[in-house]
């Protein structure tokens, strides 16, 4: 495997061939921050947050999903990017309907982090306020849709991890919406093991544990990172 | 199948020919007016009138003038004219005067009948190409496309030709995708024959290529491919034929949206009628190449008409885009290298072989060659479908083969690309058509819908329009689409309203800007495109809009 040499921010740091830059980036302590990536499951390069600048190139790329190369020069903080960010972040408070004081996450949710970590202090955009459903008829899990933010995490989680495939998306554009098995209540879907990692690996207060209150709901990502872990470099303490 | 077989068939359609022949159009646009009907009628007419020896009726595809259908062209040959005459806006009821005006010989005066001006701009500046059989050959039939010099093209490549012949022919014929972008087809076969298959898993030990035939076409007001389609189906399969054994695939798909059930009905006539006569299937021609061609139907989402989503779709998945790369030609259907090309770039690959890379790049532009084919719609007198050499001025279109815009108005705009492009203003109607001139004025060439609008229309509303469109059809997947296209929808149907403030139209910019540089594939990258290049020639249109700030 060889070896590729890149700047990013000014800072040279090597890399192995089949990285990403966003991997790449955090092995050298950049941070680029990201929503829809969840390691050990496949990117999409969905939500558009790691979008870096490369030289040479008008486009942005995202970086979960692209490949380092050699003498690649990448900034992934301008003030341009910050305010992509930051709308971006106000896209999705605008579109669903996220209530922190109210809700399970609240202290414990990417969502808020990252509208911290953003500099979000208002919203200029349209408050869509759309109608959605709480899905609460699962034993011991329960979805409330008005705070997904559709990273499809869960999904991706669900197929790929525990290789059951319950969970997917349903409709287009603004109605999208994840489902279970054919669009039926949870708590009748035939295929759902009750695993519960689609709840680790949510970013926000949407899936959570029941009989969880404001801010209890603490999604264990050590369970995920566990398994890729075993899986992928065969380690199996924690 | 061989060669001399082959023509054979075509001697045979020809011998078969009358002195007169009668064509009615049999595509979606007369047929949606009943020209099924005219066709049975001009063939009883024929039949009582003791025609049946020396007049043949046909059904052919479109003769362009569609919105004066249903359209009958009669040919004489036994008169020395040249020009035969197209009837336009027939009804059943004057088939048996089309045909008496056989028997009398006389000019055909009828007061019922209507006549089409042949030596009108609108057909003597098109230069066929692509359409060079539409409307004269009958689809249903493939000794008619044999007759036409049909598949020799194919049989000159697989007897004469090595792949990368072929690939040097339509690299050095200068043609360029047609379905928008523009991308040199010659680069993209060639990427395509180079690119290796995956190794190691079992299943793809073989070197499998796919080609794949993109007829999502889904622009508001764009018909061309389904025109194509229904008129020449054989083109397209001889051209991605050619195409696969240029890259070495085996297996095609035509990825098609079910609304052109006709098209779709054409091609499987098609497919059928070439695979029974050896020139699809296994040993096409008697020779190691083997290509079959499976239909793909589309539920009816515009985002599939993006290659990545077209090939979610094909392989059975949701339609939604993934970001390149790695693109198609490297990783694509089911993981192995896939050709994508659009339903014009294939149609324009048979003559190209036939006549040569030399002819064709001799037409066009010096970066845009050949010809291009445009449905021309909206607020204009000659509504129809076009094929233009590629460097002709949106003014020769619109006013001259055009006729300018109907019931007296003026000329405002010209719509181009669809939902993904932009309105050109009068003001820069000598633009000659290619893929540069229509970038640099902020539209896009797109894949040939050309919406003519008068001083009626306004501005805010078009963009409003397109909004709409795209906010319906955005997949959902990345934030920048999803979010962005309500929220330029809302903004733009508050200045509509004239709810708007100035701030507002910066919001709206800085939206646009957003959404095009962030979102994931070129359905959302360009669905800002129609508000920015309003807001670039129409922008007084906004102001006037906006509400009094004092007011507010």
């Amino acid at each position: 495997m060889t070896v590729k040499t890149l700047t990013i921010n000014d800072q040279l740091i090597s890399a192995r061939e089949a990285e990403t830059i966003l991997q790449a980036a955090q092995e050298a302590g950049i941070q680029i921050p990201t929503l829809c990536y969840l390691a050990g499951v496949s990117e999409v390069g969905a939500c558009r947050l790691c979008l870096v600048e490369i030289s040479g190139s008008h486009k942005l790329q995202p970086a979960c999903v692209t490949k380092v190369a050699e003498g690649m020069v990448i900034q992934t903080n301008s003030e341009r990017l910050q305010n992509y960010r930051r709308m971006i972040i106000e896209m999705l408070f605008a579109e669903g309907n996220h209530v922190c004081s109210v809700c399970v996450s609240n202290g414990h949710c990417e969502l808020q982090n990252l509208a911290v970590e953003m500099g979000m202090d208002h919203v200029r955009l349209e408050y869509q306020f759309p109608h959605r459903t709480v899905d609460v008829s699962h034993d011991r899990f329960g979805i409330d849709h008005n705070r997904c933010v559709l990273c499809t995490r869960c999904v991706r989680v669900c197929d790929e991890l525990e290789g059951v495939h319950t969970w997917d998306v349903a409709g287009r554009g603004a109605k999208s919406h994840v489902i279970t098995d054919l669009n039926q209540p949870w708590g009748t879907s035939s295929t759902c093991t009750a695993c519960g990692k689609c709840v680790a690996a949510c970013p926000t207060g949407a899936l959570f544990d029941q009989g969880s209150t404001v801010g209890e709901m603490v999604h264990d990502r050590a369970r995920i990172e566990f398994i890729v872990n075993a899986r992928q470099k065969r380690q199996w303490q924690l | 199948m061989d060669f001399p077989e082959l023509l054979a068939i075509a001697n045979q359609e020809r011998q078969s020919q009358k002195a007169i022949r009668i064509r009615c159009c049999v595509a979606a646009g007369c047929l949606s007016s009943n020209s099924l009907v005219v066709k049975e009628r001009l063939e009883i007419a024929v039949t009582e009138a003791g025609l049946v020896d020396c007049v043949k009726v046909s059904g052919v595809g479109c003769m362009r003038l569609c919105c004066q259908g249903p359209l009958v062209q009669v040919d004489d040959s036994t008169q020395s004219e040249g020009v035969g005459i197209l009837y336009k806006a027939v009804t059943p009821d004057h088939a048996p005067a089309i045909v008496s005006t056989l028997q009398s010989l006389a000019a055909p005066e009828s007061p019922y009948l209507q006549q089409a001006d042949l030596r009108h701009p609108f057909f003597t500046q098109q230069q066929a190409i692509v359409l060079e059989n539409s409307g004269i050959i009958d689809p249903e039939r493939i000794e008619s496309y044999i007759a036409a010099e049909g598949y020799h093209a194919l049989h000159h490549v697989l007897r004469e030709m090595s792949s990368n012949q072929v690939i040097n022919e339509i690299m050095r014929s200068g043609l360029r995708g047609r379905g928008g972008a523009g991308y040199p087809t010659g680069l993209k076969w060639a990427t395509v024959a180079k690119a290796m298959s995956p190794q190691g898993e079992a299943l793809r030990t073989a070197n499998h290529k796919f080609v794949v035939c993109n007829a999502d076409e889904g622009d508001p007001g764009a018909f061309m491919d389904r025109s194509i389609l229904e008129s020449d189906p054989h083109r397209v399969l001889e051209g991605m034929a050619i195409a696969a054994y240029a890259i070495g695939a085996s297996q095609g798909y035509i990825y098609i949206r079910a609304e052109y059930p006709l098209a779709i009905q054409r091609l499987q006539i098609a497919i059928h009628q070439a695979q029974k006569l050896g020139l699809l299937g296994s040993r096409v021609f008697d020779s190691p190449f083997d290509f079959r061609i499976d239909l793909r139907m589309g539920a009816g989402a515009y985002v599939c008409g993006e290659e990545t989503a077209l090939m979610a779709s094909i392989e059975g998945k949701r339609g939604i885009p993934s970001p390149r790369p790695p693109y198609p030609a490297e990783r694509g259907l089911w993981g192995f290298p896939t050709l994508i090309n659009n339903v014009e770039t294939f149609a324009n690959v048979p003559p190209i072989i036939r006549k040569g890379a030399d002819w064709y790049a001799s037409i066009g532009t010096e970066k845009s060659k050949g010809t291009k084919v445009f449905a021309l719609a909206g607020k204009i007198r000659n509504t129809g479908l076009i094929e233009v050499p590629m460097g002709t001025t949106i003014r020769q279109i619109v006013e001259e083969m055009g006729g300018g815009v109907s019931a007296g108005g003026v000329a405002k705009a010209v719509q181009t690309g669809g939902p993904s492009g932009g309105c050109i203003p009068a003001s820069a109607f000598d633009t000659p058509v290619d893929y540069e001139s229509l970038t640099q004025l902020g539209s896009i060439m797109g894949s040939g819908g050309m919406i003519v609008m008068d001083q009626s229309t306004r501005m805010v509303d078009v963009a409003h329009y397109f909004m709409e469109f795209c906010r319906d059809e955005s997949c959902g997947k990345c934030i920048p689409c999803r979010v962005g296209t309500v929220q330029l929808y809302q903004l733009l149907s508050k200045i509509r309203e004239g709810k708007a403030t100035p701030a507002d139209l910066d919001l709206l910019e800085e939206l646009c800007d957003m959404v095009k540089y962030t979102s994931l594939c070129g359905l959302g990258q360009s669905a800002p495109n129609p508000v920015l290049s309003t807001l670039r020639y129409f922008r007084n249109e906004y102001e006037a809009l906006m509400m009094n700030s004092n007011e507010s």
